[in-house]
């Protein structure tokens, strides 16, 4: 089962008549006409969206989008007005009572925005309440809300009360709270909205590292863009209850579906979101192991360059080669592999663009970007600065 | 304004006298029977304790939930009614309300919790509620000697209800004031409704609930001395007994000795209330 949950033409329409506004938005009407002539706010608007297994999938909205209203649709806190959502391709819209309720136990964990924590209840007692309702043994529980405590980084705690943490931390309980049921997917609404910027970032970081052990599938709702751009393989862009946008976070830099997410986009701090595989440059010029020193300072002369990487028939990077020290070596007519230097910068493709500027001011040679000891392209002080302006560069690394 | 004339009065009596009495007597006598015997078992235990056991237990509750202030003041108080000879009668008194307040909260939290679930039942109980609490306590004393004649029970049926609206009132509030994301995470993990009401809704709803049955047994207090009208030992009969006999010494000594039983109950539920939170 590749898809974790799909939905399909989800939709809520609030007030008295749901039935009345589904008929007028199947006719195409729009949100601000059905709410004044019928009276009835549609919520969700046929919403269809699939979540890989593993998937980080962001929804992010302004308030009034309609994203929280998503997001309680999936677990049913909200029932649906219409469509369908598959959960391990279980339709949870025709469930009973009973099956929805071993569904939100056994499948989906929840963390609110507020925390929601159960103030008369310990950190161990807040944890282990979604396992003594299913009635797991006393000992057992104790075990996995100790192991969920610990994941999130609250042991010592154990025996708090919410009043007595701080704000991030409480809401560590409440992720502790959604982990220790140990479901396959985690719905996190707005988790972090109410959290300081910078336990915020703290926050994010440690949801990742737990999302890449844990393997989660996450639906996670946010209404800051930056947040969305760093958490999630793929966002959803929501506006007045309608998806107008899904892609990875390249995808929506780069090719905005519509002036409404290119506005979002314009501010966006860019160096947090590209990597250093998108604004590599194709190796100009590559002289081959073997290839002499001669070879090499023509290759640069045509190039205008003053330096040179050097790779093996296996395309391996052996060094740099700058034009004084290739002249050296033409001139004492000896191997090019001698007077090869390794003082240069290497990173990785998937390297943040961020962690890259200081690196870009330091050096005077580019940077090599590796990836299983194969050059895969070079990252100059100049392609760092467009990529900050404009984004990802269009040219593509071939071989 | 007489367009028409009301009879009320008239269809009040005749529904009482010539349905409620004939049909119902054997029933409302059953129930005296239960409340009587509950009533005379409470205050056999209440006067059958050593008073010197009973104050120092009275003490000790007021120093452990109240501190030491109310813990003197008890001791005090106990004094006090030892000193004017009013200690047996206390004991009555305080079994009347004991006795209403158990029928008060064993009846009015269900009811509480029930209308703060349903839009509906809440609907419907308000207006009794309103009704129960605003109609003058004298009124319904009528009704309880006929239903009930005199003496301890029909004092204990009207303390009852002039007692239990606080009791509703504030399980119902107790209940709804639990925030909705709490309630929300609750469902969201998968909670039956009984897990939701007895893990969650309830306990973070008991502050609440302790602040009502404190109202509720101040109440029951005020009623308690108003029903020795009817015959209720205790207390107020104290207080009666100088008014009809224009006695101002006599209705002072027993008007103290309800202050102190006042303020010991109030300062001591109180604290139990605090405590809970």
């Amino acid at each position: 089962m590749d898809n974790k949950i799909e939905v399909k033409n989800l939709t809520k329409i609030f007030g008295s008549n749901p039935k009345e506004g589904l008929k007028r938005l199947k006719e195409g009407q729009s949100k601000e006409k059905i709410l004044d002539e019928a009276g009835l706010t549609v919520g969700v608007n046929q919403a269809t969206f699939k979540i890989k297994e593993g998937e980080f999938f962001v929804i992010m909205g302004l308030s009034g989008s309609g994203k929280s209203t998503l997001i309680r649709l999936i677990n049913r806190l909200i029932e649906p007005s219409a469509g369908e959502i598959l959960i391990d391709g279980k339709n949870i819209t025709a469930m009973n009572k009973n099956e929805l309720m071993n569904t939100r136990r056994k499948k989906l964990g929840m963390v609110f925005q507020k925390f929601a924590l159960f103030p008369h209840r310990t950190v161990t007692a807040n944890v282990e309440y979604g396992l003594e309702i299913q009635d797991v043994p006393k000992e057992e529980r104790n075990k996995r809300a100790l192991k969920s405590i610990e994941d999130v980084g609250l042991k010592g705690y154990e025996n708090s009360y919410p009043d007595e943490l701080s704000g991030g931390m409480q809401q560590r309980v409440g992720l502790a709270r959604a982990l220790a049921n140990d479901t396959d997917i985690l719905l996190m609404d707005e988790a972090f909205s109410a959290l300081d910027p910078l336990i915020r970032k703290e926050m994010q970081d440690e949801l990742l590292t737990l999302q890449s052990k844990l393997g989660k599938t996450i639906l996670f709702i946010t209404h800051d863009l930056d947040e969305a751009l760093k958490l999630g393989d793929r966002i959803a862009i929501m506006k007045n209850g309608l998806i107008v946008q899904i892609g990875t976070p390249e995808e929506i830099l780069e090719n905005p579906a519509n002036e409404y997410v290119s506005n979002f986009v314009e501010d966006v701090d860019r160096s947090k979101v590209l990597v250093a595989s998108n604004i590599m440059k194709k190796p100009d010029v590559i002289t081959t192991w073997k290839e002499g020193a001669r070879a090499a300072i023509k290759k640069m002369e045509d190039a205008g360059l003053s330096s040179i990487f050097v790779i093996d028939k296996e395309k391996n990077l052996k060094g740099l080669l700058t034009i004084d020290d290739a002249i050296k070596a033409y001139k004492s007519n000896s191997w090019v592999e001698d007077v090869l230097i390794h003082d240069y910068h290497t990173t990785t493709p998937d390297t943040p663009l961020n962690d890259l500027i200081q690196i870009a001011t330091e050096t005077k040679y580019p940077i090599a970007v590796v990836e299983n000891e194969k050059l895969k392209g070079i990252i100059v002080r100049v392609s760092i600065l467009s990529g900050l302006t404009f984004g990802k560069e269009r040219e593509e690394v071939t071989e | 304004m007489n367009y028409f004339h009301l009879p009320l009065e008239e269809w009040t009596n005749r529904f009482v006298n010539q349905w409620l009495i004939p049909v119902l007597g054997g029933f409302f006598d059953s129930i005296s029977n239960v409340v009587g015997a509950f009533i005379s078992w409470v205050t056999n235990i209440l006067t059958f304790i050593p008073p010197e056991l009973m104050a120092l237990i009275l003490i000790f509750l007021a120093w452990r939930y109240a501190g030491v202030g109310i813990a003197i003041f008890t001791l005090i108080g106990s004094l006090y009614l030892g000193s004017v000879d009013l200690w047996f009668a206390a004991m009555q008194t305080l079994a009347i309300v004991i006795v209403a307040t158990l029928f008060s909260i064993v009846i009015g939290i269900p009811i509480g919790i029930w209308s703060a679930k349903s839009p509906i039942v809440y609907a419907i109980v308000r207006p009794i509620l309103d009704f129960m609490q605003t109609l003058p306590s004298f009124v319904y004393l009528i009704p309880a000697i006929l239903l009930f004649g005199l003496g301890g029970v029909p004092a204990v049926i009207s303390t009852f209800v002039f007692a239990t609206p606080p009791a509703v009132r504030m399980t119902t509030l107790g209940i709804k004031q639990v925030p909705t994301d709490v309630v929300e995470a609750a469902r969201a993990f998968g909670s039956t409704y009984w897990q939701m009401l007895t893990k969650v809704q309830l306990p973070m709803a008991v502050p609440t609930i302790m602040a009502g049955i404190n109202q509720t047994i101040m109440l029951a207090l005020s009623m308690a001395v108003i029903a020795s009208m009817i015959g209720a030992p205790g207390l107020g009969s104290v207080v009666l007994a100088g008014i009809s006999r224009v006695n101002v010494g006599l209705g002072l000594t027993g008007g103290l000795g309800i202050v102190v039983l006042a303020i010991v109950l109030d300062r001591i539920t109180q604290g139990i209330g605090e405590k809970t939170k």
